[in-house]
């Protein structure tokens, strides 16, 4: 067996059992972390499947941002609300049912899909590609990207601020 | 390294797992004796004499104090989460390590030279944060929870002027490849970034915005590092000692051995983006200090005089508070950055 699948399968149970403690675990917090590994470990998939970009980016932000912001938040915020941060089960029977819905879909596109198989090519310079297309092809989609996010920060930095009565 | 490790072992496993075997064997040496140099600098800074007992100068003193610490029993405080409490030391220490992959000691010894080099160890550095945080939860202790919080603000506020004055050399270099960045800077002290880089005799204009971006570059490193005056994540007098209060013996040093291996890696980015890398600096002059060899030591004089700075900073200036941190960061340094960048993007259309 070739290291590399090796490596696979390892990623893949890092991947499979930090993303099952994830959906299970009752603490949030302990949620969190472990989703810290199933992140890390898809960068890793990324970076066999030859996507060095997507990996590194995957990194920057879903581990770099996205997850300290969740958990600066679930960390700051369940004593300051009063919304009760619930993790017990709800609506057994919907879930299930949209659960096993979306897993019978998964399950048919995997089987019913041509995957397209080839040999893997040699690291290449992507990023140059990646932010020539974004700034001449893709430019509209990018810049509308960036106001939308802009608008976001004004839009959270006014309900932060604090309102003055006078 | 990749391909000399190729040859030397296949294109298996092993190779892989005895690649960063060097680059560990240095980190250790550099943190056993980068601890020392810090207690004897203080100490000269402060009319003392610092540590003297062991050996002659007190070469072994750090040397012994890991001893000890290995030796030392752990205290555990009984109402931790147990698993990330234990795993907590190992990513941040992982984190600051995985950084060296990049790290060009020399034209052959890099880790690996990746086409996203310098990206790469902007992204992985910042996976630490998850580890100081966890540490700072599973403590159930309210002044680690305290020092975790503020070091996580301080590192992801200062990521930005970080990567907005290393994107200046990125733009005039054309490439992240921290390997190329070494290359470009080739033919003597006056072609590397912090004066101008390679080019015509007008890039001096910009030779103040490169010193700016270069001094920009290494404060917000330096505040990525938790080091005073930025080490608000340990203010003793506030925190007790941030996140490291509950660690005792082997999990207190791996803290204490990230903080060491990170000083020397920002160091190394500052020095490869600014200072030329591995270059000499007297360039083609003199070809027999332009060998590999040499190229280690001219990269690690140049790194190790930064770390060098980073302690005189430390023993000189005292720590900021934890609103002008964060007015330096997001009033000064980020707005001067991105002016930095505009001036930098002119001069690369107009010049």
């Amino acid at each position: 067996m070739p290291y590399t699948s090796i490596l696979f399968y390892v990623l893949a149970l890092i991947i499979v059992v930090s993303a099952i403690i994830v959906v299970f675990n009752k603490n949030v917090i302990h949620s969190a972390f472990s989703l810290f590994f199933t992140l890390f470990a898809v960068s890793g998939i990324y970076v066999l499947l030859k996507a060095d970009f997507i990996a590194i980016t995957q990194i920057m932000v879903y581990v770099g941002g996205i997850l300290i912001l969740l958990i600066f938040g679930v960390m700051l915020t369940t004593k300051i609300t009063d919304v009760e941060l619930k993790t017990k089960n709800l609506n057994v029977i919907p879930s299930i049912l949209f659960s096993v819905g979306i897993i019978t879909i998964l399950i048919f596109v995997v089987f019913s899909t041509k995957w397209n198989l080839k040999q893997a090519v040699e690291n290449e310079e992507t990023v140059t590609q990646i932010g020539t297309l974004l700034l001449s092809t893709y430019l509209l989609p990018f810049e509308i990207a960036s106001v939308l996010l802009l608008v976001a920060l004004i839009g959270s930095a006014m309900f932060a601020r604090r309102i003055k009565n006078d | 390294m990749e391909n000399i490790f190729t040859q030397w072992f296949g294109d298996n496993l092993l190779t892989y797992i005895l690649i960063p075997v060097p680059i560990i064997a240095y980190v250790s040496v550099f943190a056993l004796y980068a601890v020392l140099a810090e207690r004897k600098i203080s100490a000269w800074m402060q009319n003392r004499i610092g540590p003297n007992r062991t050996d002659k100068f007190g070469l072994l003193q750090t040397i012994l104090d890991a001893v000890k610490l290995m030796q030392k029993e752990l205290i555990l405080p009984s109402r931790r989460d147990n698993l990330y409490f234990r795993m907590a030391p190992y990513i941040v220490f992982t984190a600051a390590f995985m950084g060296y992959a990049v790290l060009p000691f020399s034209s052959v010894f890099i880790g690996v030279d990746l086409n996203l080099g310098l990206f790469y160890f902007f992204a992985i550095t910042s996976i630490g944060v998850v580890g100081v945080l966890m540490a700072g939860w599973a403590s159930n202790n309210k002044y680690s929870l305290f020092g975790g919080m503020r070091t996580v603000a301080q590192i992801v506020s200062y990521e930005i002027p970080t990567a907005l004055s290393a994107i200046v050399v990125v733009m005039l270099a054309g490439t992240l490849s921290m390997q190329k960045f070494a290359l470009i800077q080739s033919g003597g002290i006056f072609n590397w970034y912090i004066f101008g880089g390679p080019g015509s005799p007008i890039k001096i204009i910009i030779i103040p915005i490169m010193v700016v971006s270069a001094v920009l570059l290494f404060l917000s490193t330096l505040a990525e590092t938790n080091r005073t005056p930025f080490d608000l994540t340990e203010a003793d007098s506030e925190l007790v000692a941030g996140v490291h209060i509950e660690y005792s013996g082997m999990m207190f040093a791996m803290f204490f051995f990230a903080e060491y291996a990170q000083m020397f890696a920002v160091s190394g980015i500052v020095t490869t983006l600014f200072l030329g890398g591995w270059q000499s600096p007297f360039g083609e002059l003199i070809p027999f200090l332009n060998t590999p060899v040499f190229q280690v030591f001219w990269f690690l004089a140049k790194g190790l005089s930064l770390v060098f700075v980073q302690i005189w900073l430390r023993w000189t200036l005292p720590r900021v508070r934890i609103d002008q941190l964060m007015t330096m960061c997001w009033k000064f340094f980020i707005p001067i950055a991105l002016v930095n960048l505009f001036l930098i993007g002119l001069y690369i259309i107009f010049a």
